[in-house]
């Protein structure tokens, strides 16, 4: 499950994803990671029966846990099966299918929004 | 063996025409032979849904009481064109909101307007003494305009080139979004289904000849601009009534960092006469090949990095360079089907029958670049000449005082044989100086990745890597990177006042 992890790095910078792993022995794949000085925001990927335990882990630490459900949202009516957004995508979450119409791996996406602005119908958007 | 078109047309009448989509076609060839083909077959339908920017349409708005003629109008803040009399206008798709920018053009007029939304009109006149009103304000539902009349000039490219970028920053174009280091490839065009492609000879593609034109019956004007067939980039001028329009047909979009654009949906029924025609249509996505441009560089002319083929651009990735790379379409397969097989219905239908061109389309003809009387400024004619630079093994405190005694702040740093190696400005100096440390000389502070123009670029290519780099200063170096001269942001200030914009 994706996991997106809010932290501040006010209190010490204490290194949380390394202190989490190795607090629960879960091991945690950074999808994604923005960090500066101040704070800190990452996409991680965990297994589905250790999410829990990460989460509560993470929380505890100070860091805001939001479960990301979804991945990028496709509007389709909006979309016309162009296929702009296919050789964007770092993760190929887009394909066409059979009938050349656009398909989504939603489970691939990383919510790293390089589609979004390629996309010439305004059809896809990230989940807030 | 022959049909006329009147033979066609009979069987259309009658219910016994025998339709097939232009992507069924090379089957139906290699399955019955050509000659096979040409007794089964007695028209092929294609179809082609991309980005069309020239395309809009003439509106007549009727008279207001009292009446006006309006010199400057606007559609929703988009303006559209106030030298037609008094209530015509025309909209073009491109032509982008005085409020909204690129999130609303041209374009979202037209396709709110088939969508039965309602649009703003607001026009403003100098008042005469026929037409005495100067301001007009009204909401305007499609229905409520005499003509409504779809005309694009250039629509239905026979083929476009691809794109890809060499360099080291994402290009937004309008070819899409590009990405860095040939991270992708990005194409445009149905392929075997585009209508030019199946009749590249203009045979039966001409004036008058009837076409689906996003969901109505339209019609081929004639050639369309840039109309360039000779090399296999011909196009077509059409019209049709955007009243009997639909939006699955025709859509507003935004490439970003370029603008509003218009997806068009556009088939043409073709007549299968003879033999020419049925080999023609048997056309594959293999046999029609584009070249892959590098967007990279911003000219005319634009490199080729090589040959593909629709059918390799279709397969999703392409080898460029030993690498395997991405692709990426612009336009819409699924949609083109949906216009070929849409069309087909039409013509199995007797909605629609064929005609042959009033006034045929040069095949043969190429465009030309635009003829320009006077070359714009170029980098040599404004920049520095009395270029300050340093060597790479100075001391910094050298470097400040040339600096302030060539009254710059910039100095481009060059190595023993007079190459230009890297830069330092004012800030790096302080830097080094606010934060002594091991730095001692120019070579250890300088920033090693310059941008440089070239002395026979043009200004506004020099203009825009300031701008994309955030910098204000690019030394003008040769092919073989000695330093001739420093264009600075101060130099720009020549191009004022100046011949140059005259």
């Amino acid at each position: 499950m994706k996991l997106l992890v809010n932290f501040s790095r006010g209190k010490g910078r204490k290194p949380i994803i390394a202190q989490v792993v190795r607090d629960t022995g879960v091991l945690i794949n950074v999808e994604r990671a923005v960090i500066d000085s101040s704070e800190g925001e990452a996409l991680i990927d965990v297994p589905d029966d250790q999410c829990q335990l990460v989460r509560d882990s993470m929380t505890s630490m100070g860091a805001t846990v939001h479960l990301l459900e979804n991945g990028v949202n496709l509007n389709e009516s909006e979309c016309v099966d162009c296929g702009a957004c296919i050789s964007i995508c770092p993760r190929e979450v887009f394909s066409f299918d059979p009938d050349w119409k656009l398909s989504l791996d939603e489970k691939r996406c990383v919510l790293c929004g390089k589609c979004v602005d390629a996309c010439p119908s305004h059809a896809l958007t990230l989940p807030v | 063996m022959h049909k006329s078109i009147s033979q066609i047309n009979e069987r259309i009448r009658d219910g016994s025409a025998r339709v097939v989509t232009a992507e069924e076609m090379p089957a139906i060839v290699a399955e019955l032979g050509e000659q096979g083909a040409l007794k089964e077959v007695d028209v092929v339908t294609t179809g082609t849904f991309g980005a069309m920017c020239s395309s809009g349409a003439f509106f007549n708005f009727g008279h207001a009481e009292p009446p006006i003629r309006m010199e400057r109008i606007w559609l929703n803040n988009v303006e559209a064109y106030g030298g037609l009399a008094a209530v015509d206008t025309y909209i073009g798709a491109t032509q982008q909101s005085d409020t909204r920018e690129d999130e609303y053009g041209g374009a979202h007029v037209l396709e709110d307007l088939v969508a039965g939304k309602s649009v703003e009109l607001r026009a403003s006149s100098r008042g005469t003494d026929c037409y005495p009103r100067r301001t007009i304000t009204t909401e305007l539902l499609l229905e409520n305009l005499n003509q409504a009349t779809m005309c694009n000039p250039r629509n239905a490219y026979q083929r476009y080139n691809a794109a890809t970028n060499t360099t080291d920053r994402t290009l937004h174009t309008y070819m899409g979004t590009l990405l860095p280091g040939c991270g992708n490839v990005n194409f445009s065009g149905a392929g075997l289904l585009n209508p030019l492609s199946n009749d590249p000879h203009c045979r039966l593609i001409g004036s008058g000849v009837p076409i689906f034109l996003c969901g109505a019956q339209g019609m081929v004007v004639g050639e369309g601009t840039q109309h360039s067939p000779a090399g296999g980039f011909g196009t077509l001028m059409v019209t049709g009534d955007l009243k009997q329009m639909s939006p699955d047909y025709m859509r507003a979009a935004t490439m970003t960092g370029y603008g509003v654009t218009l997806y068009v949906g556009l088939g043409i029924p073709l007549p299968v006469l003879d033999i020419d025609v049925v080999r023609a249509t048997a056309v594959r996505d293999e046999d029609i090949s584009v070249d892959i441009l590098d967007y990279a560089v911003p000219s005319r002319n634009r490199p080729v990095l090589r040959k593909v083929s629709y059918a390799e651009l279709r397969s999703g990735s392409i080898d460029l360079n030993g690498e395997e790379v991405k692709t990426s379409s612009l336009s819409s397969f699924r949609r083109a089907r949906k216009v070929a097989a849409e069309l087909k219905g039409w013509v199995e239908q007797g909605k629609m029958q064929l005609a042959l061109p009033t006034r045929p389309i040069d095949a043969k003809k190429v465009s030309r670049p635009m003829h320009q009387s006077t070359l714009g400024p170029r980098v040599l004619d404004i920049m520095d000449r009395q270029v300050v630079s340093i060597h790479e093994d100075e001391e910094i405190k050298t470097a400040a005082k040339k600096l302030l005694k060539g009254e710059t702040n910039h100095l481009p740093v060059i190595n023993a044989a007079g190459i230009l190696v890297g830069i330092v400005t004012t800030f790096d100096i302080s830097k080094a100086v606010a934060n002594p440390g091991k730095a001692h000389l120019v070579k250890d502070i300088m920033k090693t990745k310059v941008i440089t123009a070239k002395p026979d670029e043009a200004v506004d290519i020099a203009v825009q890597k300031l701008e994309k780099h955030n910098i204000s200063a690019l030394p003008v170096v040769d092919a073989e990177n000695h330093v001739l001269g420093i264009l600075t942001a101060m130099n720009l200030g020549k191009l004022f006042g100046g011949r140059w914009l005259k």
